[in-house]
């Protein structure tokens, strides 16, 4: 009989390597982890694999031509982006827009929010294991993609909105559309939810994980949904309104814990929001112009540039040399469906933006990932991933 | 009731009455011109005085203005989100020395940022803990948004150059 040996244990720490080719990071996030077993000592985010320097190319491009390149960053809620962009080189330029055109901006973008949301629902869901709801978001998904490419012509790139007001006027059979995919939109909502909301599993693996508090939460520079579920009361739409936001009626949900299951809660409550916002501004939208008629930024309408010389040349010059804002520099930001998105304008006077700078929304929530799972175990990290919903699109940009 | 943005300026300039070297005000967004030196404590201040209140850094980057002015700016854009108001703080480095104090121990979300704004023009922040490249691969040389880096890039060889030198 041997006596039972004295083993030394010794504590040896893993790294492993978690993207950028993994399904659950969307897209393309690498993690260096570090692992004590499955806890997770340190985690180091790597980012810019998508880097395809969209400042850089705002310098070389026209005012207007800068809005395809804003579709591109957070590539799943274009019109938000079309929009924040607008909006800075407006007040640059310190012009009204008509009202029906900022209403149609209100209501295209409160589509895009549930587009947004449905699609981090979706995959959120998936990560974590829950199939079926991936099926059922992406039904109502396309739905919205339907309208979209109805109002635009684009499903994902839409490119929609110009400075001055959008692009052109809402279709024939657009209200009829959007109304019919309102009413049906809260009955669809409730299938998600009995699918999730009170499910054991889906709360074993996000009630209390993935926590951050609002003090620390507000000192990451958190926004959006990530902030509101510590329960920091800010939404852009309410405390700066644009776009006539305060003629609005809608409530911002706020969590307890900030953890990942009151981040779901919020998005889904934001979804019943945005759909009442829909519903309210298919009500309002006033009649009149949808494009500002400012001569030197907004196009003159199509029939003058075909019988008037001077709207002909003045088309011919907006076209090839663009808009001249004067000098100066703005900041304006709006309420994207992931958080504060804002664009920083310098314009020394030429056609050309001197810098464009991106304020993204998952840039900066991205950066509060180590401190949410540092000490946890290592499937938190996808479940709190999915909780940031984050767009490699618009923190490589 | 978010300060108006006189009585802002007014209140920062008394309490730094020497590094606060400009004050403008265009589409109602005050912005103040700082002495480099001196933004870590001016930053500090912002966040910590109670009427003020800056808790949150909404962004920061950097601007080349090298061709007019032969600096480059660091913008810091700050709100409050107790009191609803803005500021925008800007502070100019030399491009022979691009080097200023960091936020990071005010502001921890400065810490992307400022990396960010290391990797796109090489200013350094002293004191920053983990000054990374953040965006551009590890074996990028330059720094791509100063005017002087080309748009089209300056890396030698792309994988054209390298497996398809004969098609061309």
């Amino acid at each position: 009989m041997t006596e039972a040996s004295t083993t030394t244990t010794t504590t040896h720490l893993m790294t492993i390597n978690m993207g950028p080719q993994h399904p659950s990071t969307h897209g393309v996030l690498r993690l260096l982890l570090e692992l004590d077993g499955e806890t997770i000592t340190k985690a180091v985010p790597h980012v810019g694999f998508l880097h395809r320097g969209v400042e850089k190319l705002a310098e070389y491009r026209t005012y207007h031509q800068c809005i395809p390149l804003t579709d591109r960053l957070d590539y799943v809620a274009p019109f938000s982006n079309n929009l924040a962009y607008a909006l800075t080189v407006e007040k640059l330029l310190g012009i009204e827009i008509p009202e029906r055109a900022q209403h149609i901006r209100v209501l295209l973008c409160e589509l895009t929010r549930i587009a947004s949301h449905l699609l981090w629902l979706a995959t959120h869901a998936l990560d974590i294991g829950a199939m079926t709801v991936f099926f059922y978001c992406f039904r109502e998904r396309e739905a919205i993609y339907d309208i979209f490419e109805m109002v635009s012509g684009a499903r994902m790139h839409t490119s929609y909105i110009r400075v001055g007001g959008v692009s052109r006027d809402l279709p024939g059979g657009f209200a009829e559309r959007t109304h019919k995919f309102v009413m049906e939109f809260p009955s669809r909502l409730n299938e998600y939810e009995t699918l999730l909301t009170e499910n054991p599993i889906w709360k074993k693996r996000t009630v209390d994980v993935g926590i951050i508090s609002a003090e620390d939460a507000i000192d990451y520079g958190l926004s959006g949904p990530s902030l509101r579920g510590s329960g920091v009361n800010w939404d852009i739409r309410k405390a700066e309104p644009y776009s006539q936001y305060d003629k609005y009626q809608f409530v911002v949900p706020l969590g307890k814990n900030g953890d990942v299951y009151d981040r779901y809660r919020i998005r889904i409550e934001e979804m019943h929001q945005s759909n009442g916002i829909v519903q309210q501004a298919l009500n309002i939208l006033p009649k009149g112009d949808y494009l500002a008629r400012i001569p030197n930024v907004t196009l003159p309408p199509k029939e003058d540039v075909e019988t008037i010389m001077e709207s002909m040349i003045t088309h011919f010059k907006l076209i090839t040399d663009g808009i001249h804002p004067p000098k100066g520099e703005v900041y304006a930001s709006i309420e994207a469906p992931k958080g504060e998105l804002g664009f920083y304008l310098v314009s020394d006077g030429s056609s050309h933006p001197y810098r464009l700078k991106i304020r993204p929304p998952s840039f900066v929530n991205l950066e509060a990932l180590p401190k949410m799972i540092e000490g946890r175990m290592l499937p938190d990290v996808v479940a709190t991933i999915g909780s940031l919903d984050i767009v490699l699109g618009e923190i490589d940009r | 009731m978010p300060m108006k943005n006189e009585d802002l300026a007014a209140l920062i300039k008394t309490k730094f009455p020497e590094a606060i070297m400009s004050i403008a005000s265009f589409r109602n967004e005050l912005t103040l011109t700082v002495k480099k030196d001196a933004v870590a404590e001016i930053a500090q201040f912002l966040k910590k005085n109670e009427a003020l209140d800056f808790n949150f850094l909404s962004d920061l980057c950097g601007v080349d203005r090298i061709e007019t002015d032969n600096v480059f700016d660091v913008v810091y854009h700050l709100y409050s989100l107790s009191k609803n108001h803005r500021l925008r703080l800007k502070a100019s480095v030399s491009p022979d020395a691009p080097s200023l104090p960091t936020v990071t121990g005010v502001w921890k979300t400065a810490n992307w940022h400022e990396r960010e704004t290391y990797d796109m023009f090489g200013i350094t922040f002293e004191g920053h803990p983990d000054l990374r490249k953040i965006l551009t691969p590890e074996d990028f040389e330059g720094h791509p948004l100063r005017k002087d880096y080309p748009l089209d890039g300056r890396q030698p060889a792309t994988l054209r150059d390298i497996y398809r030198k004969d098609e061309a």
